[in-house]
């Protein structure tokens, strides 16, 4: 079962210069939400933000992640 | 690729392309089965949008289909004369800040705020629908 700080390594890892903050939306392990301020955020439509995101974990959403909420910024 | 070859698909772009607003969603408008649906719904309705809705449950086929179209692993998604907006945060923040009524083209409100969204239905689960949308 994936935990937030998982969650919050993958995307910092894959995205250059990013922070992540990530909770657990239901306390079970599969839906969360995620803030994610990252410079390269900057120029992209919401929507490219997001499948940026979400291109972190690939399969694993609507696998075991059942849900990720995002928020997305370019800068904090 | 053929019509023949994947027929699930084609339905896909064919409903995407002839119905202008169309929500890709779990459940259906008047009993979503999913709360980032209910939202969806929720969001739509409360600024009067007509829109065409497909349930995705009944055959994981049309998820995995409707994903490989749109780029977009998530549902419910939300298309406007073809084109993906967003999912359930994307279509509440565009909600929230006004510009849903206007990708929606729909005529700006003359100073009410928009109603908030409708409750579920009597006899209905709850949806844990949020009402922040207002």
């Amino acid at each position: 079962m994936p935990s937030t700080d998982d969650l919050k390594q993958r995307i910092e890892a894959a995205i250059p210069g990013s922070t992540a903050d990530v909770t657990d939306l239901t306390g079970t392990g599969d839906h969360f939400r995620a803030t994610v301020v990252a410079p390269e955020f900057a120029g992209m439509s919401r929507i490219e933000q997001h499948r940026r995101v979400y291109a972190v974990f690939g399969p694993d959403i609507g696998g075991p992640i059942h849900a990720l909420s995002l928020v997305t910024k370019a800068e904090a | 690729m053929s019509a023949t070859e994947n027929p699930i698909r084609d339905e896909i772009q064919k409903a995407i392309s002839e119905h202008e607003v169309i929500l890709f969603m779990k459940g259906r408008p008047e009993q979503p089965m999913c709360g980032f649906s209910a939202r969806t719904v929720a969001a739509l309705d409360a600024l009067g949008a007509s829109y065409a809705a497909v349930d995705i449950l009944p055959d994981p086929r049309i998820r995995q289909e409707l994903s490989a179209i749109s780029n977009w692993p998530t549902i419910p998604q939300l298309f406007v004369k073809g084109e993906l907006i967003g999912g359930c945060d994307i279509v509440t923040e565009m909600y929230e800040s006004g510009e849903l009524r206007q990708t929606l083209g729909l005529e700006p409100l003359p100073d009410a705020p928009a109603e908030a969204p409708a409750a579920a239905e009597p006899g209905a689960p709850p949806l844990q629908i949020r009402n922040d949308l207002a």
